[in-house]
């Protein structure tokens, strides 16, 4: 058994010493220690082998064509050699070594698990491994890398990064690569490394706005897809936004069509079209290829503006723009976590604007809605911090809604939709942190007119608990995370909880505008013209503050931190069919046209 | 009796190559039947005779130095003595009338030179040694050879003159003797600084064997600590290893050891800074040093300006210095064989209807080429008939008139005219792709992987099918004008075809031009030569009985060459189960293998980071050319055959001008090992693939254009690289996660390139 741990020192030894420097492969003299003691007597002999078969273990790494040593090279070095090779050790994969240190001393372990026989015999058997495949795509068409999933993004999260950050230091990747193809100018076709070197005394580049004829088909045919009616041209181009590298060129009209959208369609109302706003907003948020940070003072607000806005549709008291009011919420959540910095501090500023316009008293049913919502997504710590203290209070505003005999039917509506969110969101965490037993009594002491109902839901939930832990299984534990999706339903009232059921929709292929097929080889398209976008400041339709929290606040914190969204230039969305509020949300939507 | 004599001719080539007289004898031809085919019969008695032309051996003989030629005489006799020792009288005779000695001369100077100290035991040690060596001989010999290092491994001192480092020397002072020569260099001028500091890795290494050797641990470590640093950063590997050896006993059976000791150390230094150095050397009565300068190093001193340090850099970095200059005097036929002619028929006329352009340019170009080719003949083209080629079957004729029709439809490629790229990638081989090739009509496409199995695709719609078993193929009517058509089995018909048959991680592959024939080499020690129309195997070519690293098929089919672990390359055909030529003389694996476009030269890279140029019909090595700091692992020959690509794991493209035997330029670009090269059909762009996940497009054409208004000289071997890899390089494509590892141009000019997908 000792015997055959200490070959596993040879390759985590290699393995790290191989991270740290990539040409040298010595083994470590404490390794070789440890190992000449776990092997005993035939130390020196073994030791001799092993660190004269490296070298050839090297070889058949290269010759494999691979960057890590495995454990099938030293075999074939030590076969080479005539020596009995290590039996047992036939992993293409990354053995699990443990690491462990105490006692002045440090050790490398390679942890064995005992092992039920019967879980083995009732665990079904894996999938079997896909064959070999061979699969074609562009890499280059005439010289021009296409932007296709197939190959990397042409600026990487990183490049797009340091452009933003340190905008003196990047050579802008498109320039580059132009530079490139037209062979002028040495500096141009310098990999990344060396241009910035020579660039020391460089100036600020030009930032250019231009786009492709592709690039703007694109952005046109994207945008009209995902406010058009067609829900399943819509879920492709989606698709697209969420997968496609190569859209940071476009991100920056991405952005403020979302928000120029939302400034727009929360004026008139319009209730389907900031739904498929903020689905964009997902997709972006999706893309693993886009640095969005730089576009976040357009985002949030407009997310920000979808979760507490008084009013979002027409018909408050018909139309569920609770659900809209969910998934922003969601997605503020979402935008919380990966965003949030010490620097931007998303998640206190918005967790700060949305308890001020709570706790205010003259705060809409529906923005209160809104704010809870927004806090209720940022976890069961806010829950807990903020949220529950204030169940009191909050009962007491509802009992006087419900209970109450001059009340607006919205209003009531409202209140009830509070009621169930709070409960929603309050009983799970309570049912952590609450021992039991639970009484009705007590809850009505601790929260007021709430108690009771949230007694219910805590039981409740406590025995959906017990009954989940009881279902997991040892072996396969699936964890899904439930994707927000939203899908547009204008059917009225549905219940607190609004349409939740995960819209799925298989979109064949992602949309790529500009690749031939593979395989076919015939004459690829002509060098892309560059067309500049015609960037025109106008002024839309809507010149009032959208971004309201409270009517009582003037400026809401969000908007205020962010000044520079307005102030520059921005593609102009312009409104063809100017849209009375009268009309029924369910008319023919909408039409926007970039110019 | 042929263990004998095998024996005998094995011990005889070491001894050459000991000596570092790697040129003059290396080819040892070991086929001990007769040979039905002309070029095998000559090269078999020159084999026998081991006579090297009468040419070269005289041109090397009165160019080596003075201090070489007894050195020589002096191992010829020490091997003498031991063939003697061991009785085989007739070796003994050849040899000796080879090397025009007297008859008296073994015995009185073997005498002279067995010390007579250690004479009794060396002699018994050799006795010894021999009969091990015999044994191991005669196990592979059913194999068909033995591998030669592998032998030299396990007894180095076949003689009292290979262990040169017994002489003594007070162990304390080699600290003391190195840093003054250091402190010398250091202070000389400039312009004889750089070439002098060549001296150092050399004798740091001799020196730090020598303390080994006479069991002065400590002081070798000492030394080695204190000096190892100052080393060029591109022999840190050997260092490595050095560092590794600290007593007598780790100096057996280490190869880089043995390397080191056994070939002499190859400087290129100018009259003038060598002058320098002696006078010092002489002043000083530095006799240690000056020692193991004469002993261990070869300096090939020239007349003129001394070399500047980039100039050296370029150069150095192989396992054994720099190439002798006289090594790559031999004259290359670099030229491309005449083309057979071959009457296009111009029938498809609605083919060229639709392409009104094209027409005129086709007809054009095909009888200028044609005309041209037909009446002159390169100068520098070997004869048609240097080495016996097949004979073109009907089959292969139409091949050549696809590709003719497919040229005329190429893309001219050039700086502003980029090629589009087509990336094949291998999804789930799970990092076990080890080897990839296209057809040259690419249409299929082959790949090894380390699960030992090959497998074939086919990457136009038409599918892969088998013939017919032997009883269906009976009732075909063998008349009828599609009989090809009707041999195939159409229930066999799939994209892809799997072959088993090794029993290691298959390293290369090949196919044949004809397409029906596919190689594959692998860590078993085999070759294997399937046939894409039964897709079974038909031979395995035993030989290597070490990992056969690369095998390649001659671009005239029939011929192949394999290189492997064991240092030497093979070259083969198809119908013999025995080599016909091994080419030896690399001191480290050889890593890859290439066919001259003309197939009268193979090309070969090592990991002694040499790369070594045979002439096919003599076997002897006409080039050696040293540059890279890394292994070699790609290899590729321009279309018109002049120069040659080469890439390493230093991530560096080397190009070579065969005819003059120079570096051309340098491609500095890659940041890991280059795995695959090739130049686009009109030799426009060279493309290069890495494992760093990136194709980059170099220009070539400026590359060879701005050699020739270079005024160099070939004569001195000088080259003035200018670092204009950046101006070269046209054009970088990285790919996801995928490393590089074949590229092939399509007829039309199409880059193809090849990898699988490293999760």
């Amino acid at each position: 058994m000792k015997l055959f741990v200490w070959p596993c020192f040879v390759l985590t030894a290699m393995a790290e010493e191989r991270r740290q420097k990539q040409c040298s492969v010595t083994l470590p003299t404490e390794s070789m220690k440890a190992m000449a003691e776990s092997v005993g007597v035939g130390q020196l002999q073994e030791e001799s082998c092993v660190a004269l078969s490296e070298e050839d273990a090297l070889k058949f790494m290269h010759h494999g064509k691979r960057r890590k040593l495995t454990t099938s090279d030293i075999d074939n070095a030590l076969k080479l050699k005539n020596v009995e090779p290590l039996y047992g050790f036939q992993s293409q994969e990354f053995i699990p070594f443990r690491f462990a240190s105490g006692g002045g001393r440090e050790l490398h372990f390679y942890e064995e698990k005992e092992v039920d026989l019967s879980d083995i015999i009732n665990t079904p058997l894996p999938r079997v491994p896909l064959d070999v495949s061979l699969k074609a795509h562009w890499l280059s068409i005439e010289g021009v890398q296409p932007s296709i999933p197939e190959n990397p993004p042409p600026a990487t999260k990183e490049q797009q990064k340091t452009e933003s950050t340190e905008p003196l230091k990047v050579v802008k990747p498109g320039q580059e690569e132009e530079g490139a193809i037209q062979g002028k100018g040495q500096g141009a076709t310098a990999p990344d490394g060396k241009g910035k070197e020579k660039g020391s005394i460089r100036l600020k580049p030009r930032s250019t706005h231009e786009l492709s004829v592709e690039q703007q088909l694109y952005y046109k045919e994207i945008t009209e897809a995902c406010v058009g009616s067609c829900e399943a041209k819509r879920a492709e181009a989606l698709q697209s936004i969420a997968t496609d590298p190569g859209l940071y060129q476009m991100l920056p009209r991405f952005s403020t069509f979302i928000s120029e959208g939302v400034r727009v369609n929360v004026v008139q109302n319009n209730l389907a079209l900031l739904i498929y706003l903020m689905r964009m907003v997902k997709a972006l948020m999706d893309n693993p290829t886009l640095y969005l940070e730089k576009y976040l003072h357009e985002l949030i607000p407009a997310v920000v503006t979808c979760i507490v806005s008084k009013q979002l549709c027409l018909r408050p008291d018909v139309d569920n723009h609770w659900a809209l009011r969910d998934f922003a919420a969601r997605l503020m959540a979402q935008c919380c976590k990966t965003f949030s910095t010490t620097t931007n501090n998303i998640q206190s500023r918005i967790t700060k604007t949305l308890t001020k316009s709570w706790l205010d008293e003259k705060t809409q049913w529906t923005a209160r809605y809104g704010c809870i919502a927004g806090l209720a997504e940022l976890g069961p710590d806010v829950i807990k911090t903020l949220i529950l203290p204030r169940l009191t209070v909050e009962g007491s505003r509802i009992k006087a809604v419900m209970e109450g005999s001059v009340v607006s039917n919205i209003d009531k509506i409202g209140a009830e939709h509070v009621q169930s969110l709070l409960l929603k969101h309050c009983a799970s965490v309570i049912a952590k942190i609450r021992p039991q037993p639970d009484t009705v009594e007590q809850y009505r002491t601790d929260y007021g007119y709430l108690g009771p109902m949230l007694c219910s839901h805590v039981i409740k939930a406590r025995t959906q608990a017990a009954l989940q832990a009881q279902q997991v299984n040892r072996t396969t534990l699936t964890i899904t995370q439930p994707r927000p999706t939203l899908s547009v339903s204008q059917s009225g009232l549905s219940g607190s909880g609004g349409p939740r059921t995960p819209s799925i929709i298989k979109v064949p292929s992602s949309l790529t505008l500009m690749s031939p097929r593979p395989g076919t080889p015939s004459q690829p398209s002509p060098p892309a013209t560059k067309y500049i976008v015609m960037a025109t400041s106008a002024g839309t339709a809507s010149t009032q503050q959208v971004i309201t929290l409270s009517s009582s606040q003037s400026a809401s914190p969000v908007t205020s931190t962010v000044p520079s969204a307005t102030s520059t230039l921005q593609p102009l969305v312009k409104v063809e069919s100017g849209s009375g509020p009268g009309l029924a949300a369910s008319r023919p939507l909408q039409k926007y046209i970039v110019v | 009796s042929s263990d004998d004599i095998m024996s005998t001719k094995f011990i005889l080539k070491m001894a050459a190559v000991q000596g570092g007289m790697v040129d003059e004898k290396e080819e040892v031809d070991i086929k001990t039947e007769p040979q039905s085919d002309g070029l095998m019969n000559t090269n078999a008695t020159d084999g026998r005779q081991l006579s090297p032309s009468p040419s070269s051996s005289s041109s090397a003989g009165s160019s080596k130095s003075a201090a070489g030629a007894p050195e020589d005489q002096q191992t010829l006799l020490a091997v003498l003595q031991f063939l003697r020792k061991n009785k085989l009288t007739e070796s003994v005779e050849i040899l000796r009338r080879e090397a025009g000695l007297p008859e008296d001369a073994l015995d009185t100077k073997g005498a002279d030179c067995s010390a007579p100290s250690s004479g009794g035991t060396a002699g018994g040690v050799d006795g010894l040694d021999a009969g091990s060596l015999l044994s191991r001989v005669a196990v592979s010999s059913s194999a068909g050879t033995p591998a030669p290092t592998k032998v030299a491994d396990d007894q180095p001192d076949v003689s009292v003159v290979l262990s040169a480092y017994s002489q003594q020397g007070d162990p304390a002072l080699y600290k003391v003797y190195y840093s003054d020569l250091k402190k010398f260099i250091e202070s000389v001028l400039d312009c004889h600084r750089a070439e002098l500091s060549q001296v150092f890795y050399p004798l740091f290494v001799h020196m730090y064997l020598e303390l080994v050797y006479n069991n002065h641990e400590s002081e070798a470590k000492a030394f080695f600590e204190k000096f190892s640093g100052d080393q060029e950063c591109y022999y840190e590997d050997d260092l490595r290893v050095l560092s590794s050896l600290t007593k007598k006993e780790h100096m057996r059976g280490n190869e880089t050891l043995l390397d080191f000791r056994t070939s002499k150390f190859v400087l290129r230094i100018s009259r003038d800074s060598y002058q320098l150095l002696k006078r010092h050397l002489q002043e000083r009565q530095n006799n240690q040093i000056w020692n193991i300068i004469q002993e261990h190093l070869y300096i090939d001193i020239f007349d003129g300006m001394p070399r500047s340090k980039s100039q050296i850099d370029a150069m150095s970095g192989s396992l054994a210095g720099e190439a002798k200059r006289e090594a790559n005097k031999a004259k290359v036929y670099y030229g491309l064989l005449k083309e057979p002619e071959i009457e296009v028929p111009l029938d498809d006329e609605d083919e060229e209807a639709e392409n009104e352009e094209g027409k005129p340019k086709k007809k054009k170009p095909k009888k200028d080429s044609m005309g041209s080719k037909s009446k002159k003949q390169d100068p520098n083209a070997p004869l048609q008939n240097r080495i016996p080629l097949p004979e073109l079957k009907d089959s292969d004729k139409l091949d050549k008139i696809m590709y003719m029709k497919e040229s005329t439809k190429r893309i001219r490629l050039g700086r502003e005219n980029l090629p589009s790229i087509c990336f094949y990638t291998f999804l789930n081989a799970y990092q076990g792709l080890t080897a990839v090739d296209f057809t040259d009509d690419s249409s299929l496409i082959a790949g090894g992987f380390a699960d030992s199995t090959v497998r074939v695709w086919s990457v136009t719609p038409k599918k892969l099918r088998k013939v017919k078993s032997a009883a269906d193929l009976n009732l075909i009517d063998k008349e009828s004008d599609d009989v090809l058509e009707r041999i195939m089995d159409e229930k066999t018909a799939s994209e892809s075809k799997i072959l088993y048959g090794h029993s290691g991680p298959v390293y290369g592959i090949s196919f044949s031009p004809d397409r029906n024939y596919l190689l594959s080499c692998s860590e078993d020690g085999t070759v294997r030569l399937w046939s894409l129309l039964t897709f079974t195997c038909l031979v395995g070519y035993k030989g290597h009985n070490y990992p056969v690293w690369d095998t390649q098929f001659s671009p005239y089919g029939y011929y192949f060459v394999s290189g492997g672990h064991d240092r030497v390359a093979r070259l083969w055909a198809t119908d013999h189960y025995q080599p016909l030529r091994i080419f030896a003389g690399h001191l480290a694996d050889v890593t890859c293998t290439r066919f001259h476009p003309n197939s009268n030269y193979v090309v070969t890279g090592s990991s002694d980071r040499t790369i070594r140029l045979w002439d096919v019909l003599t076997g002897n090595c006409v080039r050696i050319f040293t540059g890279h700091k890394g292994p070699i692992h790609t290899l590729a020959f321009s279309p018109n055959g002049k120069f040659l690509a080469s890439g390493a794991t230093d991530g560096r493209v080397l190009l070579w001008d065969i005819g003059h035997g120079l570096m051309v330029s340098e491609l500095k670009g890659h940041t890991d090992t280059v795995y695959a090269l090739r130049f686009s059909r009109d030799g426009e762009l060279l493309a290069s693939g890495s494992m760093d996940n990136t194709v980059r497009l170099w220009d070539a054409a400026k590359a060879f254009d701005d050699l020739e208004t270079d005024d160099f000289t070939a004569a001195t071997g000088h080259i003035h690289l200018q670092d204009n890899s950046q101006e070269l390089l046209l054009g970088t494509y990285m790919s996801k996660s995928t490393p590089v590892v074949h590229l092939h141009f399509t007829r039309r000019n199409l880059l193809l390139a090849a990898g699988s997908y490293a999760a």
